[in-house]
């Protein structure tokens, strides 16, 4: 197999996956309302002590996003497990991997992305100071795609049981606990004014350790649940 | 030496395969070979094997026991360099239902090796839907979305058939149709295993017949 052919693959089930969430784009918008709603929930519920939002602030939104990412995560093998689709990805000429990092990425792209792209308000709204929501927009570039690739393994494992959900959120919860550490622990220090480049560093390294590890873990997931 | 060692080896073969499901032995010692143009049928009552033996050839499932060899080698060792000869069309039809069965055979095209012979229009014609490309794949007929599962097995240059079944929910001149297109494919050497209650009608080819209830 070429590059060539490989990387127009890669470039075909990237579009095939983004064409399909247009297509179903009412879905889409689950993850991120449900985002917006709970962190928005928090100062209506803490009430108006806009010192004790600030000190909270950080975290609300990283739980947040984490558990919008766990509620989006499902839909990122089942219905190709459901149409068989999955069996002729697993059947392919091409490295199983490159394409679990095609959906992967797709995935992150319709769900991670508009997180990023609604946190500024989101930061507003928790009374954030400005010098902490550059930092907060870092940590969520870095940290969302560590997200959808740890849960492309968790998925891959679960996609072949009728109620994976409770387990999956088992399985991945636990690894997505030094992200959300990390990430919030970083926004909390920069709204301090202190440097934050360790816990970006930190970040950095766990997606570079992901990016790397996680397709190979996910086609091998896979390659169980569909025996 | 490894050149000369192909060459006396069967294209593809299975050695002593054993199959266990939920403790229960579908099968044991099974062993058979192909070469091109001709053709495996397996038969067998409901529940003795046939899917398994199918996803156990394509790769999908691991056998308990025995080894499968394309031209000599370990398809497990092969992986992907075999996956590019086989094309396998399952219970399932892998048809993705939002997208068109332009889009549909496309993907299929970029996931094997692209046929240059035939290309997605000449397809749909073969198979009867010529004039479908561009209508959503969920809204044709159970017996369409076969007919488009089926020219996904044109479109790439696999040889190697693997199919589960591959007459459900055709009708009389569909059925026909995939004949013929299975005559044509096993007389240009192609090969194929297959499992189908219909009687099949394969006059130009080898056909061997492999009963798992016996």
């Amino acid at each position: 197999m070429s590059t060539l052919s490989l990387s127009s693959a890669f470039g075909l089930l990237l579009r095939r996956d983004l064409t399909l969430a247009y297509r179903r784009r009412a879905e889409l918008v689950n993850p991120l309302l449900f985002f917006v709603l709970v962190t928005s929930l928090f100062p209506l519920g803490i009430g108006s002590d806009s010192r004790l939002i600030q000190a909270v602030g950080p975290g609300v939104i990283w739980v947040a996003a984490l558990l919008a990412a766990l509620l989006s995560l499902d839909s990122m093998f089942r219905s190709d497990f459901e149409d068989g689709s999955l069996e002729q990805f697993m059947l392919s000429a091409h490295p199983v991997s490159i394409l679990v990092l095609a959906k992967v990425l797709a995935h992150w792209l319709v769900t991670g992305l508009p997180l990023i792209l609604v946190a500024p308000l989101l930061a507003v709204l928790l009374s954030l100071p400005g010098e902490a929501l550059g930092v907060l927009l870092i940590t969520l570039t870095l940290g969302t795609p560590i997200l959808s690739l740890i849960g492309g393994v968790g998925v891959a494992l679960t996609v072949g049981l009728r109620r994976g959900g409770v387990i999956l959120s088992l399985l991945v919860l636990p690894l997505y606990v030094p992200v959300l550490i990390f990430a919030s622990n970083a926004v909390e220090t920069a709204a301090a004014g202190i440097p934050t480049t360790g816990q970006i560093s930190f970040l950095a390294a766990l997606l570079a350790l992901s990016l790397t590890l996680a397709p190979l873990a996910t086609a091998a997931s896979l390659r169980i649940s569909l025996s | 030496m490894a050149n000369s060692n192909a060459q006396n080896e069967p294209r593809f073969s299975a050695r002593r395969l054993e199959c266990i499901r939920d403790d229960r032995r579908l099968f044991s010692d099974l062993s058979f070979s192909l070469e091109p143009g001709q053709a495996l049928v397996l038969e067998g009552q409901n529940g003795s094997g046939k899917t398994s033996l199918l996803r156990i050839i394509c790769g999908i499932r691991l056998p308990e026991d025995g080894e499968l060899l394309w031209e000599g080698e370990s398809i497990f060792k092969l992986g992907p360099e075999f996956h590019q000869h086989i094309a396998y069309l399952g219970h399932k039809d892998g048809n993705k239902l939002d997208l068109t069965p332009f889009e549909n055979l496309n993907m299929a095209r970029g996931l094997g090796k692209a046929s240059e012979a035939v290309d997605i229009e000449a397809a749909l014609e073969r198979v009867g839907l010529y004039g479908f490309e561009d209508i959503p794949t969920r809204n044709l007929s159970a017996g369409q979305q076969r007919r488009l599962a089926i020219a996904r097995l044109l479109v790439t240059e696999a040889n190697f058939w693997i199919l589960d079944e591959p007459f459900t929910s055709l009708d009389r001149q569909g059925i026909e149709t995939v004949e013929g297109l299975f005559d044509t494919h096993l007389a240009n050497g192609g090969m194929a295993a297959l499992t189908t209650h219909h009687r099949i009608d394969l006059a130009r080819a080898e056909v061997h017949r492999i009963n798992l209830s016996a």
